[in-house]
């Protein structure tokens, strides 16, 4: 029974809509699965280990028993040539999603995600289109370390012909995944393993939150704070820091990166007059550096403003508790960065840590 | 089936040696990876698929392009740039396509389309059609790690596909035994759990009949099966040119594959009026080819910006 599809309303609160309903981030991808593959037969799920018993977090959960073994399946290690199966499928008429756990995995794959997915639209003269699904996730925290920690979207923003997105709620997660399903083109679904213990509210019927639209999840008028991925969150609660300091952040999600919705940002910096953008990922040629030179092409002539990117720091991700805590930034490090914006300084100043605002601490293992 | 193997074959002799010719006065805008001499492989094998079988290929493509009935006239178009080509001016030569008779596309990448003609074959299988898919790959091609997994997958699925090495013994200007500890391509395959043989000489009936037979076991469901058919690519790697002064392969190794060529074999088996009829019927067809292309337009500016997304 298909299910029926409303467009997503223009979401300018933190959290999503009115709805009653509460999900995790977790099932909220799940969710989105299933009802897309009642919707459309020519949807199918595969990657390692999606129909073990873990089913990748539970994101596949119970999807086997539904829609059976040609429809969902665990492959073998072979992330290339599964790739290439994908774009196959794609090639034939069928939607598939491939999952991956780690998004350090898709380095084995990116042969046929930027050689092949992205271009073949393009090369072969619009006579086919990949309708593909790459989820993949971004790990953290209890010694992730160099090769489980790797927010890597950068790579793909790069490439014409590929959509990249990084939902951080669960509404967005479910939304964003029926958009990623019903798209005719390849699309990079990034995860965040932190992000998957969100709970939040998600409607119930099938809903797409359409590619290019970022998101204001908070108000403020003193300085614009761009949190891609989980550091969305971290940039939340460096909010509440700065209300101690007197300073209102505006807060912004963009969560589609690819295509990138750069006039809500350039709007909310026009407005406060600084731009910190944190990132999930290395500084160096990533996200926040296309964010705040579009902003810059947008606004120059027009109206100056303070700047500065943060991110992973530029080393490879340690596993040492005390040393991963100075590897990422975090609520309190972007509060003081924003507030040395704010007032064209360095002022010493780092908020003293709220134990209440660390609503989620990750204990292991993955 | 005899004048329809030699038609496919001059065709495609003809089409590339009036490209060859062509070369030089810069109206191709493309690099070509000349088939000639390779022609048997894509004829014998096409010659036994239904049009609803698929086939997928390399950047040597224009024999496989034309044997499984791709337009001639859009092909020149494409190495000529033209906004009439078989990809409006954006793939080339090493890209062809023609998803109307079930050519679904080639990779300058080697080994890349072996993993989507088997993810094709998975679909055909879910999808209960009972068409097949043909991989087609150099012996360099089973040297990337794509050519192992994907085996891999296709026997583990017991998919619809026909995995068809051309081995021409190099890969660029480096001989196959340079290159493989054991160079011996179907045990390999056999390894997987797919059987494999071997078809010597370049034999194009040959080719055609172990094709037909191994086609319908294939599309009866009992998984896929694995030619390595032995071919000689004459002309350089790339380019219009023959290339025995670079010393990596000699004139006499190259002159037993010229006189057991498959076009002249087929020739002396048809009756001079009828090799007569097919020559003409093909020259007019490649006259008409290269001036289509010639007399085409270029796409449009804002082409550049199309088909991204």
């Amino acid at each position: 029974m298909p299910q029926s599809v409303t467009s997503a309303p223009v979401q300018r609160s933190a959290r999503g809509t009115n709805t009653e309903r509460t999900l995790s981030y977790v099932d909220a991808i799940r969710e989105a699965t299933d009802q897309e593959m009642t919707r459309d037969p020519s949807v199918l799920v595969f990657g390692l280990d999606v129909d073990d018993p873990k089913a990748i977090q539970g994101t596949t959960r119970g999807l086997l028993e539904k829609y059976g073994p040609g429809r969902v399946f665990g492959t073998p290690l072979s992330e290339d040539a599964m790739t290439g199966a994908a774009i196959g499928m794609a090639l034939a008429g069928l939607r598939p999603i491939h999952v991956h756990i780690r998004m350090d995995f898709l380095m084995l794959a990116m042969n046929q995600l930027i050689n092949v997915a992205a271009k073949s639209r393009y090369m072969y003269g619009g006579k086919v289109s990949i309708p593909l699904v790459v989820r993949s996730m971004i790990g953290k925290s209890w010694g992730q370390g160099a090769q489980h920690s790797q927010g890597l979207y950068s790579f793909f923003m790069h490439v014409p012909g590929l959509q990249v997105v990084a939902p951080t709620t669960p509404y967005d997660a479910k939304g964003c995944l029926i958009a990623a399903i019903r798209d005719d083109n390849p699309v990079l679904y990034v995860e965040h393993r932190i992000l998957h213990f969100q709970n939040g509210p998600v409607p119930a019927n099938a809903y797409a939150v359409a590619p290019g639209r970022a998101r204001i999840t908070a108000a403020g008028k003193d300085v614009t704070l761009v949190g891609i991925s989980q550091m969305q969150s971290e940039c939340l609660k460096a909010r509440l820091y700065l209300q101690e300091v007197g300073i209102e952040a505006e807060v912004i999600d963009p969560i589609w990166l690819s295509p990138l919705d750069i006039v809500t940002i350039a709007q909310s910096v026009d407005k406060t007059g600084r731009l910190l953008v944190v990132d999930n990922g290395w500084i160096c040629c990533g996200a926040a550096a296309e964010i705040v030179t579009q902003v810059t092409e947008h606004l120059q002539g027009h109206r100056s403003f303070r700047t500065r990117r943060m991110g992973f720091a530029p080393v490879t991700c340690p596993t040492a508790p005390n040393l991963e805590r100075l590897y990422y930034p975090d609520s309190r490090t972007i509060a003081a960065a924003a507030r040395d914006l704010v007032e064209g300084t360095r002022t010493g100043w780092m908020p003293c840590e709220r134990p209440e605002l660390n609503s989620f601490v990750f204990k292991g293992p993955f | 089936m005899l004048e329809r193997l030699y038609r496919s074959l001059y065709r495609i002799r003809r089409m590339e040696e009036e490209l060859a010719r062509a070369y030089p006065t810069d109206k191709i805008k493309s690099p070509v990876h000349l088939s000639i001499g390779q022609e048997a492989v894509s004829v014998g094998v096409c010659a036994a698929l239904r049009s609803d079988d698929v086939v997928f290929g390399t950047y040597r493509g224009h024999a496989l392009y034309l044997a499984k009935g791709g337009d001639m006239k859009a092909m020149a178009a494409e190495l000529y740039g033209k906004a009439t080509g078989c990809t409006r001016g954006k793939g080339g030569s090493m890209h062809l396509i023609s998803t109307e008779t079930g050519m679904m596309g080639a990779s300058a990448v080697v080994g890349t389309t072996i993993a989507n003609a088997v993810g094709y074959s998975y679909a055909l299988q879910h999808q209960g059609r009972d068409a097949l898919v043909v991989s087609f790959f150099g012996d360099g091609g089973s040297e990337e790690g794509v050519f192992a997994e994907s085996l891999n997958f296709a026997a583990l699925k017991r998919l619809p596909i026909l995995f068809v090495c051309e081995n021409n013994g190099y890969a660029i200007h480096t001989c196959q035994q340079r290159r493989q500890g054991k160079p011996d391509i179907c045990a390999r395959a056999r390894a997987y759990g797919i059987p494999a043989e071997r078809i010597e000489h370049n034999d194009v009936l040959y080719l055609y009949e172990r094709s037909r037979a191994v086609a319908a076991k294939v599309r009866a469901g009992n998984g896929p099966y694995f030619f390595e058919v032995m071919t000689y690519r004459w002309r350089e790697h790339v380019g219009p040119n023959n290339d025995f002064q670079l010393g990596y392969r000699t004139e006499d190794e190259a002159n037993s594959w010229v006189e057991s060529d498959q076009v002249t074999r087929l020739e002396s088996m048809l009756p001079l009026e009828r090799c007569k009829q097919i020559q003409e019927d093909v020259e007019a067809e490649v006259e008409a080819a290269l001036a289509f292309a010639e007399q085409s337009p270029e796409p449009e500016p804002a082409e550049l910006y199309t088909d991204v997304y």
